[in-house]
């Protein structure tokens, strides 16, 4: 219970840590630029005592119960013996993964419906648009797109193609889409490629690919174990384009 | 604090949690077929996270979102530019030079530049290249935050901008060196943080709803998606620089 204590004691202060550089802006240029009181200090600062307790009790519970049992599965479903291959066996068939991919888009999938970035930006969403814009619906759309990209990343790892072909394929997809999609969207889609990739799944997509990349032959984990996130980022705008550019031929 | 938002928001938390805790189990017992390790761990844990989400809304509305709204009004009203161009960099710089996901992938890089001759293989060589990494995609992002909202400002399509950006991206890969490539591309994912991107997004629907002509919906969003692209090209400038 002591050392429990002492551990959440440490992330809080880290949280901390990491937040002073943002407050000491806010509040410098709150005194010196603006130089007008807050409407509501007292509700202001336990707010932000809620978001920092927040992170803190996030990170850790995810620390102690998701990471280390998500890292441990990355590895285990990428062993050779898990997939019943011998491991000097050269050009393997991308099909023996099959489990990867389908681990890699449910991961995506759960983690980022669960990202607190993604649903800050979500609720100001559906507040801005009046309710045009469901933030649960905006939320499953940037998931699913994770999902693929994700899984598209992990295929990728595996074959060994250049990431550079994917990642320019996907702009064009995007140039193409942007030219057609609903103008409201543009930039709410372009905003969930960005928000997407934060606190829970960049921890678990990271030891996926790294996994990956150790384990599947003539691959270089220093090389090819990057490149997932640059997926995960991608894909959701794909996915939120047309996603208003489905509800849109709907109307 | 009202007793039953609370619980509301305890009870919504759980639920978008809920498909993490679904795909760990099936895929642990079920494909796997190793039992879950450390039960009463993993329980405890997930309250914690459920506890965390709760919290985080709750400030969210309370204090960050109000925050980030006020300040862009009060700038929008004192109309001076040049101090909102300054608290626009500011903002982007400070948020991400110390992000921890930012420091660990700077790391990384440092350890592969190395192994790949790159830079000496000393300590404070890595130390050096990591450094001047997390400077460079902060710098970056600061720069993308001011220009966004100097866009917002005056109202540039967000499309061309973002158009030229990508443009820049794949122009400079062929010219980078491989190895930085794939974290370049990783960078620009994890400079957004959990506080950063509610504060970024409501500066910028703030500034959108209080500048005449601007509508918060078409206008106000794109600063994260221009925050996430400048470190791209920085990274992979920075990588061919060094």
């Amino acid at each position: 219970m002591i050392g429990w204590s002492t551990h959440f004691a440490q992330t809080l202060l880290a949280t901390c840590r990491d937040i002073s550089p943002i407050a000491a802006i806010i509040i410098g240029f709150q005194l010196l630029v603006i130089r007008k009181p807050l409407a509501h200090p007292k509700k202001m600062l336990t707010g932000f005592l809620y978001v920092l307790l927040g992170i803190a009790f996030f990170l850790e519970g995810l620390d102690m119960a998701l990471f280390p049992l998500g890292k441990l599965m990355a590895t285990q479903l990428t062993m050779p013996e898990f997939l019943g291959i011998n491991p000097d066996q050269p050009n393997l068939a991308w099909q023996t993964y099959f489990w990867v991919y389908v681990f890699a888009a449910s991961v995506g999938f759960a983690t980022t419906l669960a990202e607190p970035s993604l649903l800050a930006v979500a609720i100001k969403a559906e507040q801005i648009s009046g309710g045009t814009i469901h933030a649960w619906g905006l939320r499953i759309a940037v998931s699913i797109g994770v999902a693929l990209g994700i899984a598209l990343g992990a295929f990728r790892i595996v074959t060994g193609t250049e990431l550079y072909y994917f990642i320019i394929a996907g702009y064009l997809v995007v140039l193409i889409q942007t030219l057609f999609a609903p103008k409201m969207i543009i930039g709410l889609a372009y905003d969930s490629g960005g928000v997407t990739t934060s606190t829970v799944t960049v921890p678990l997509v990271t030891a996926l690919g790294l996994g990956l990349a150790e384990n599947v032959p003539g691959r270089n984990p220093l090389v090819d174990g990057f490149g997932l996130i640059a997926f995960a980022s991608l894909f959701p705008i794909i996915a939120v384009l047309s996603y208003a550019q489905i509800a849109h031929w709907r109307k | 604090m009202i007793k039953n938002p609370f619980i509301k928001q305890l009870f919504s938390s759980f639920l978008d949690l809920a498909p993490i805790l679904a795909v760990v189990l099936i895929f642990q017992v079920l494909i796997i077929g190793q039992p879950v390790p450390d039960v009463g761990k993993l329980i405890i844990g997930t309250l914690f996270v459920i506890l965390g989400l709760t919290l985080f809304v709750q400030g969210l509305e309370q204090s960050l979102f109000p925050l980030g709204e006020a300040m862009a009004f009060a700038f929008a009203r004192k109309g001076s530019l040049f101090w909102l161009l300054i608290f626009a960099f500011c903002l982007g710089f400070g948020t991400t030079v110390a992000e921890p996901a930012l420091i660990a992938i700077a790391d990384e890089a440092a350890s592969i530049a190395s192994k790949g001759g790159m830079i000496e293989k000393t300590s404070a060589a890595r130390n050096n290249y990591a450094l001047g990494l997390r400077i460079t995609v902060a710098l970056s992002v600061g720069f993308a935050v001011l220009v966004g909202v100097l866009r917002i400002i005056r109202g540039w399509p967000l499309f061309y901008l973002i158009i030229g950006g990508y443009c820049c991206v794949i122009v400079i890969t062929p010219f980078a060196p491989a190895e930085i490539i794939g974290i370049a591309y990783d960078s620009g994912g994890v400079t957004t943080s959990t506080i950063t991107v509610p504060l970024v997004t409501t500066l910028g629907v703030g500034l959108a709803t209080a500048i005449k002509g601007r509508n918060p919906m078409i206008d106000g969003f794109g600063l994260i998606a221009f925050a996430s692209l400048t470190p791209m090209i920085f990274v992979m400038a920075y990588g061919m620089l060094i």
